[in-house]
């Protein structure tokens, strides 16, 4: 069925149809229409789970975390400041192996308050041992939910789909939903190995000492390493079931492009026109989409970038006292390659400013010309 | 449920590793009421039981007791003092002023 959801919407649809049984929210503009509608959905019992009412993000994310750890599947949602009160039950969600799913909107941090785009909220959070996954469209939106939970579930691992706030949050699309049955098949019961039972008590995350405590932590990464493969093998198995293809990065008229730009979430969508415009000029550009950040998709990066003349890596965020930051992950990822090219980044659209098709035209042009970069920071659009 | 094991856990292989820190037993054995320093005592004369006191306390060690009161079944809280921490909350909370807090002196 096709319906004309906002991407706010399209999360609380992915969370309905994966079956969430236990949602904890707090409202905060832009998410609040996410759980606005999931608690509607749950009063008239279209979608069967218990919604709990709590008094801040870090009330949600704690009880999501004792929900999930009994065995059953768990949905929020949150932006910025409520993301970042999240922050250390983030950490415990992903120490105590607990796969909670949430949407989060990219929302620009106060001060000053915003309330419009920019992704330092979620990569804030990049080390917290939660999957990250940004989507482009209201459509990859719904479809990552449903995703996330079979990768998560799979591996122990909470994942994060971020979508952009207004250019995504509010903004109404043509979405496909999925029937109910086909995605019950896609995705079965959460079964989980070591439960929360009253019945057979155990302590979950006590004291643990050195000698035990620095494999655990290898033990994330390690599941972290299993979901490269994992969200690949998800996406193609989603698309053999709903038709639609995903994995963990995106390519675009890339196989003869001499220079390349890289990009994320709805800026990597609107530079598929600008490659478009680009490419009628007789300009050989391609563009690759991260779409999966945690894990980093390196090995896949390194496969793509190693073999053109050029790389520009536009980023809506900026690591103060650094540079961007999925520019510092791709520079990271390339340092030990034999030919590594230059790697130019950009930072753009920072408190939601716009960043249009033209402005990425501006800033390939700009950037081309360039034998090598000046400086870690190319800023575009900045007034002063 | 198996009792406190000194016997220390070292893992060789991964698969075996829980993939997070669990305990194989129940936490029954660590009495926490070790640890306290102020003793809550429970005055049954001002006690209404409204079980403010057990709703509140954080280590779930107050229980609920059934006793008889002048012929009458009923059920009052009775603090485990074997893992009572001394924290405090019960006697901070209490509507009636039922529960007194004194020094532990041993």
């Amino acid at each position: 069925m096709r319906k004309v959801l906002t991407g706010n919407h399209a999360l609380s649809y992915g969370a309905k149809l994966s079956r969430a049984q236990v949602i904890s929210a707090y409202p905060i503009t832009p998410q609040t229409e996410v759980v606005e509608l999931l608690s509607q959905m749950c009063a008239s019992g279209e979608l069967k789970a218990k919604f709990i009412k709590v008094e801040s993000e870090h009330s949600a994310m704690a009880s999501l975390i004792g929900a999930s750890a009994v065995g059953v599947r768990t949905f929020t949602a949150t932006s910025s400041q409520g993301l970042a009160l999240m922050h250390e039950m983030l950490h415990w969600a992903a120490g105590a192996r607990t796969p909670v799913v949430m949407g989060n909107i990219n929302r620009a941090f106060a001060p000053p308050w915003s309330v419009w785009t920019e992704q330092n909220d979620s990569l804030s959070q990049r080390d917290t041992g939660w999957m990250q996954l940004y989507a482009q469209n209201n459509q990859e939106v719904l479809d990552s939910v449903i995703q996330a939970y079979k990768v998560a579930e799979s591996l122990d691992l909470p994942a994060m789909v971020v979508l952009a706030a207004f250019v995504l949050s509010h903004t109404s699309e043509t979405v496909d939903i999925p029937a109910q049955e086909k995605v019950d098949e896609f995705l079965p019961t959460y079964k989980r190995e070591y439960k929360l039972d009253p019945d057979e008590p155990h302590a979950f995350g006590g004291l643990t000492k050195p000698d035990n405590y620095f494999e655990l932590r290898y033990k994330i990464q390690k599941a972290m390493e299993k979901a490269l493969n994992k969200w690949e093998e998800v996406g193609e198995e989603f698309e053999a079931f709903f038709g639609r293809k995903y994995g963990l990065v995106e390519t675009y008229k890339v196989s003869d492009a001499k220079n390349l730009i890289v990009s994320s979430a709805t800026i990597a969508s609107t530079a598929r026109n600008a490659v478009d415009s680009l490419r009628e000029k007789g300009k050989k550009v391609g563009l690759l989409r991260i779409r999966v950040f945690r894990p980093f998709p390196a090995e896949m990066i390194r496969r793509i970038l190693s073999s053109v003349d050029k790389v520009i890596v536009i980023d809506r965020n900026i690591g103060f006292g650094s540079s961007g930051i999925f520019c510092q992950e791709v520079k990271a990822a390339m340092y030990n390659e034999k030919n590594t090219p230059p790697i130019f980044g950009v930072i753009a659209g920072l408190g939601g400013r716009d960043v249009t098709s033209k402005n990425i035209i501006e800033i390939y042009e700009d950037v081309i010309k360039m034998e090598e970069p000046e400086s870690d920071i190319i800023w575009k659009d900045l007034k002063i | 449920m198996a009792k406190k094991s000194d016997k220390k856990i070292i893992y060789k292989k991964e698969k075996e590793m829980p993939p997070s820190a669990i305990s194989f037993y129940s936490m029954d054995y660590n009495k926490t009421g070790s640890w306290r320093n102020f003793r809550p005592v429970i005055d049954y004369e001002k006690c209404t039981l409204c079980m403010v006191c057990w709703k509140f306390c954080p280590e779930a060690a107050i229980k609920l007791e059934k006793t008889k009161k002048k012929g009458k079944e009923e059920v009052k809280p009775v603090i485990d003092y074997e893992y009572c921490k001394g924290c405090g909350i019960c006697w901070e909370e209490c509507p009636t002023r039922a529960i007194d807090i004194e020094e532990e002196t041993n």
